[in-house]
């Protein structure tokens, strides 16, 4: 689904991540871990196009991303479901029509996917709260908005970055549990944190693999955790 | 870019035009811009239009006449019109030479010396209307021919004053033609600067829309829209009350000499309905290329 083949990045002199190598097959559920500026938000980025590697090789859906123009990297990143840390809202929308964004951005009739979205809401908690306005929301209701944004395409990989950052436990447990129904569903899923016990808490519930970014590699983190 | 693509760009699309912020006040400011634009640009095209009919009315008219005055003691007069008619009826390129005869010299004199001149009594030289053929005639032969024989004659073509007229006209003309470019070209850098400063104000909206899978015809098309319809609705607006300021000039008349025929004149009128969808492309294509530029630095 995802392959990255010995894949660096470097900026203005500095390099950020080198020689990453990893494969996600469809299905697979993986967090990423390591320190602040280790690069985690840059290997996501890397994964839906947002930068290009500098090194090496990284394919999606068997497409090589250096090859892309910009309208075929547009159609792919329908094909994968975003939760960036910041949320990413269009403030001047109400929260249904910025889940709904991603259906209007590529054309689709919102009139067949109503129900559709007044599912997905209900799914995330958050039908009555349709009509407010991103900046009106909560840290946990922006992110379980943004997770339904991040979904409503159907998408095959869900990507999450720091999800559980600004939400208290319960709330972080509550999002866990829906990337790990998304997951059962047979997305791909790939988790940014460097929340240990919440790692913890998803190996009791579904066969996750941690991946650790250390001095610029890429690691498979043991059963230690 | 393909037809189809700027009818994609142009489809109404509500929906997806509100994905960008309403931008209330500079929305307004394109407006008056295009419709002043508009507005200056019909005067413009008025004033090229009326000068450029000016200057082939005088090109034309004092083009094919030419005037011979003869200058004889009164004994004379007869004897060197008649030689100067002859001459003129021999020259190749005379269409007709006609003397005029004494009620149409005191017309010609009335509005300065009035009604009651006495025009047998004075010295008048006698004038002969010649019309010019096609080709023309040599100016310099015939003034030699003449002065031999009718020393008194002098050759007056109207070019010597009418080069002049019809040279300021056409300059006249041609500024009102630069003014139309320049107004076609400030309306294009006024939009190019209104889009940019849409676009990047509106950064974010457009980095989340790349982000979640739109097309850069999505993004560009909800900004392009926005300018082109200001654009086109400022402009008819302003060509409407341009139009309705030409149409309130006085009519032409004599006594406001050229002045006064400033207005349009048959089709003329057509055109001036063509400065809105004009402005709309101009619009179209300004921000287009802004949007182009701004999307072409995000990933």
């Amino acid at each position: 689904m995802i392959e990255i083949e010995n894949v660096g990045y470097s900026y203005g002199g500095g390099e950020l991540l080198s020689d990453v190598s990893v494969q996600l097959a469809p299905g697979s559920f993986h967090f990423l871990t390591g320190p602040s500026g280790s690069g985690k938000t840059t290997l996501l980025k890397l994964c839906y196009g947002a930068l290009l590697p500098t090194a090496g090789q990284l394919s999606v859906f068997g497409e090589d991303m250096r090859r892309l123009d910009r309208d075929q990297m547009a159609l792919l990143r329908r094909r994968i479901g975003v939760v960036h840390q910041d949320c990413r809202f269009l403030d001047h929308m109400p929260l249904a029509d910025n889940v709904a964004l991603p259906l209007l951005v590529s054309q689709r009739s919102m009139k067949a996917e109503e129900a559709n979205l007044g599912e997905l809401l209900q799914w995330v908690g958050l039908s009555k709260r349709a009509d407010a306005r991103p900046p009106e929301l909560s840290g946990g209701e922006r992110q379980r908005a943004a997770l339904a944004r991040a979904v409503i395409m159907s998408p095959d990989v869900v990507i999450a970055d720091e999800p559980t950052g600004n939400v208290d436990w319960d709330m972080s447990q509550r999002l866990l549990r829906l990337l790990i129904e998304l997951n059962r569903m047979g997305k791909t899923v790939l988790i940014a944190t460097h929340d240990l016990s919440l790692i913890r808490a998803a190996k009791s519930q579904v066969q996750a693999r941690v991946l650790r970014i250390s001095k610029r590699r890429l690691q498979l983190a043991g059963a230690d955790l | 870019m393909s037809t189809g693509t700027i009818r994609n760009l142009l489809r109404g699309d509500k929906r997806a035009d509100r994905v960008v912020p309403p931008s209330g006040f500079t929305a307004q400011l394109t407006l008056f811009v295009s419709g002043a634009m508009a507005f200056l640009a019909v005067f413009a095209l008025a004033l090229s239009l009326a000068s450029g009919r000016l200057a082939d009315r005088w090109a034309s008219e004092l083009a094919r006449a030419a005037t011979l005055r003869i200058n004889a003691p009164t004994d004379q007069l007869a004897g060197q019109t008649q030689a100067a008619l002859t001459v003129l009826r021999q020259t190749p390129g005379v269409a007709s030479a006609r003397a005029l005869t004494t009620e149409e010299q005191v017309a010609l004199l009335t509005p300065w010396f009035g009604p009651d001149l006495p025009i047998d009594a004075l010295p008048v030289p006698q004038l002969i209307e010649i019309i010019e053929g096609e080709p023309g005639y040599d100016a310099a032969g015939l003034r030699l021919r003449l002065s031999a024989e009718a020393p008194g004659a002098v050759l007056d073509d109207h070019t010597r004053w009418r080069e002049p007229l019809v040279d300021a006209a056409s300059s006249l003309r041609r500024l009102a033609l630069i003014s139309i470019l320049l107004i076609g070209g400030a309306t294009a850098a006024m939009i190019t600067l209104a889009a940019n400063a849409a676009l990047s104000a509106n950064a974010q909206v457009i980095e989340v829309l790349r982000l979640i899978g739109a097309r850069d015809q999505f993004i560009a098309g909800a900004f392009v829209r926005r300018f082109t319809f200001r654009a086109l609705i400022g402009a008819a607006i302003g060509v409407m009350l341009g139009m309705a300021g030409v149409l309130l000039l006085p009519d032409a008349s004599e006594a406001g000499g050229f002045l006064t025929g400033l207005g349009f004149q048959g089709t003329g009128w057509v055109l001036p309905l063509l400065i809105p969808p004009l402005g709309a492309a101009v619009a179209f294509a300004a921000t287009w290329s802004a949007a182009r530029r701004t999307l072409k630095e995000l990933a």
